[in-house]
């Protein structure tokens, strides 16, 4: 098992005849994803990398019955193309595109929140479940199926930590690049539960970054609710008060947001924390033991 | 970005908010001329940089007479302020509000931002004007009133009415707060603002209100559709390299140590930073040269990398998974090579073909160290720039 995704998903592409989404759809397609359509308003009926692609995601999923959308529009017009996908009722919306203007999303959220769609992004490297289906931006090699689920801000911060664990035998249940934005989908709390109640996930990696509070809200609940070891990571702990350190929710304002104080909101919930972002797989490596639920 | 107090203001009068009649100069001459022209009894002279804590830096001052404030521009005008939020360096003044006294009889703290919990815009109210929010936050958090502005509706009315009256404002002030406080929430929404602070918004003697400060930061991601407010970027208030930076599309912040680092993606680039501190070391700088790290980019980078004095070596991390390492090293050398880099560069990368990369770099006969790893670079480029500090 994992979570989000597996062998079932059947995924359409918007912005699949566009540079970037015709790239990564052809990778995705190369790791064993099922992309049944694209969607590009004006090129429906036509065909790309063999993909059907349709004017209206409304049409795609009519007509190919996708159960979950990526999304690699540009940023002006990514907030109406997540609002295309929720009107869809897709129960699942990877958006990549980085550089969505806030605004946009507060009012994507709205419409998010009264749906039952489940968002993950936007500005993330997408989900995997390694082996099964790969949905972003993600390099697929580096990955292993097993039974560690990992949750992550970060892009290639969340590749380095797989590759680590995938060195070490350790495989993965699924990865979740939640985004680096200050407003997302999904975030650390929703995965962490998910991944608590996911069988075939026997521990948890979580990687945060400066800005906002997600990593103690979900550190809250860990306390409260995970029995499953989780190795936590917090990016930023140089980073200088009230800059934006690239990412727009990457930010310590008014000394809130601080990686000092996700550090202890995470060692108050008994997470194993690493000061150091090479110690990840290892630390993992230890918990699980050398007979390994790898 | 952030803009100038007048700029704000400027802004915030197209939306209809009320703000002291006043006007901007940049010499000693025009502030005689322009407090002449506001001819009130008191005038203020402002000095506009991008930073709070203005007042007690002496960056404020009030004048009697158009003389006196002409005197007080010359004094303020090229000043170094340094406050609170300025940091040690300080910035210099090129610019002055010279602005109309005000009879005043309260203040109060006003503004709006984007909640990232409630994934909404907040307008905030404090009785506490001229204080800074966070000591508010800290003292007495009961005394901040908010109000959550829901996208579809907007700020509506009775929301204001509640702020208002929460504020203790007479029921002729509330009237006023309420179309005062709508336009300050259209002008927060149309410019995609992320930050609108008036601090003070203060109650005259005969119950006006009038933002007496006001300070706004924009949404970077929003600017391409507010050319106006993009033209209104002041690069002296910037640091020259980020400033560089920024033309080649690069996300670079300067620090103060001596280890520069070049990563792509910002979660890999701060953890990158915190490596160089645990091994010992100090971050030159934050930079993120993109997803990609096409070799042009990696060519820029270097030239703002190395436009810092400080630095005495320098890290490559690049996590390219899908990104063909041959093709990056043969950028890194070649921008080694047609910089002329002295300063000698530790190159961790992984990816397609990272092989034959690490090949070329080795045979490249400049002065490389390849990593195994991020520990490994981190360690080697410490021990380079001369050990832990």
């Amino acid at each position: 098992m994992s979570v989000l995704i597996d062998q079932k998903t059947r995924v359409v592409v918007q912005g699949l005849t566009g540079r970037e989404g015709g790239f990564h759809a052809e990778q995705m397609i190369a790791y064993g994803t099922k992309v049944v359509a694209g969607v590009t308003p004006g090129k429906g009926g036509t065909n790309h990398l063999n993909v059907p692609v349709f004017n209206t995601v409304a049409d795609a999923v009519k007509e190919t019955g996708a159960n979950a959308s990526v999304i690699f529009v540009p940023p002006p017009f990514a907030a109406d193309a997540i609002s295309e996908a929720i009107d869809s009722r897709l129960p699942l919306v990877v958006c990549i595109t980085e550089g969505i203007p806030t605004l946009d999303m507060v009012r994507v959220a709205a419409e998010l929140r009264a749906s039952n769609t489940r968002l993950i992004g936007p500005n993330c490297p997408g989900v995997i479940s390694p082996g099964k289906c790969k949905i972003g931006i993600m390099p697929g090699h580096i990955h292993k199926a097993g039974h560690v689920g990992l949750v992550s801000r970060s892009g290639t911060l969340t590749y380095e930590a797989v590759d680590q664990l995938t060195r070490l035998g350790i495989g993965q249940s699924t990865c979740i690049g939640i985004g680096g934005d200050p407003i997302i989908g999904t975030n650390f709390l929703d995965a962490i539960k998910m991944f608590n109640d996911d069988a075939d996930t026997q521990a948890i990696v979580m990687i945060g970054e400066i800005g906002g509070n997600a990593e103690e809200v979900a550190a809250e609940f860990i306390k409260g609710h995970v029995k499953k070891p989780v190795v936590g990571f917090v990016a930023g702990q140089t980073a200088p008060p009230g800059r934006r350190m690239g990412h727009a929710g990457a930010i310590i304002s008014g000394g809130q947001g601080t990686a000092k104080t996700k550090y202890a909101a995470m060692r108050a919930a008994g997470i194993h924390t690493v000061q150091s972002p090479a110690e990840i797989g290892h630390t993992m490596e230890a918990i699980l033991g050398k007979t390994a639920m790898k | 970005m952030k803009i100038h107090e007048y700029q704000a203001k400027s802004i915030l009068a197209k939306f209809g908010v009320p703000i002291p009649r006043g006007e901007v100069v940049f010499k000693k001459e025009d502030a005689k001329a322009a407090a002449q022209k506001l001819g009130t009894p008191v005038v203020v002279v402002k000095a506009q940089i991008h930073a709070g804590g203005r007042g007690k830096a002496g960056g404020v001052k009030l004048a009697r007479s158009a003389e006196q404030a002409s005197e007080l521009a010359g004094q303020i005008l090229g000043m170094k302020l340094v406050t609170p939020q300025t940091g040690a360096e300080g910035r210099i003044v090129h610019r002055l509000l010279i602005e109309e006294g005000l009879d005043i009889k309260r203040e109060l703290y006003l503004s709006i931002l984007v909640d990232r919990v409630a994934e909404a815009p907040v307008f905030m109210a404090s009785a506490a004007g001229g204080m800074e929010i966070e000591e508010v936050a800290k003292e007495h958090p009961e005394a901040i009133l908010r109000e959550t502005i829901r996208p579809a509706t907007g700020l509506q009315a009775y929301q204001i009415r509640k702020l208002a009256f929460g504020l203790g404002l007479a029921p002729e002030s509330v009237s006023v707060a309420v179309p005062f406080f709508q336009s300050l929430y259209r002008a927060f929404v149309e410019t995609d603002a992320s930050l609108l602070e008036i601090n003070p918004c203060v109650v005259t003697g005969d119950g006006r209100l009038m933002a007496l400060d006001a300070k706004m930061v924009f949404d970077d991601n929003a600017l391409a559709r507010h050319p106006e407010i993009r033209d209104m970027r002041d690069l002296d208030e910037e640091t020259p390299l980020e400033v560089e930076a920024s033309k080649f599309k690069l996300n670079y912040i300067k620090l103060d140590g001596n280890v520069a680092c070049m990563v792509n993606g910002a979660g890999l680039a701060m953890a990158t930073m915190d490596i160089i501190k645990l091994s010992g070391g100090s971050p030159a700088n934050f930079l993120d040269v993109g997803g990609g790290a096409s070799a042009e980019q990696v060519k820029n980078a270097f030239k703002i990398l190395l436009g810092d004095p400080n630095v005495r070596a320098v890290f490559i991390n690049i996590f390219g998974g899908i990104l063909r390492c041959d093709v990056l090293a043969t950028g890194v050398v070649n921008a080694a090579h047609d910089l002329n880099i002295k300063v000698p560069v530790v190159v961790r990368m992984e990816g397609t073909n990272v092989e034959k990369g690490k090949e070329i770099l080795k045979t490249s006969g400049l002065n490389f160290t390849v990593a195994a790893g991020m520990k490994d670079g981190a360690e080697k480029v410490v021990q380079l720039a001369g050990g832990a500090r």
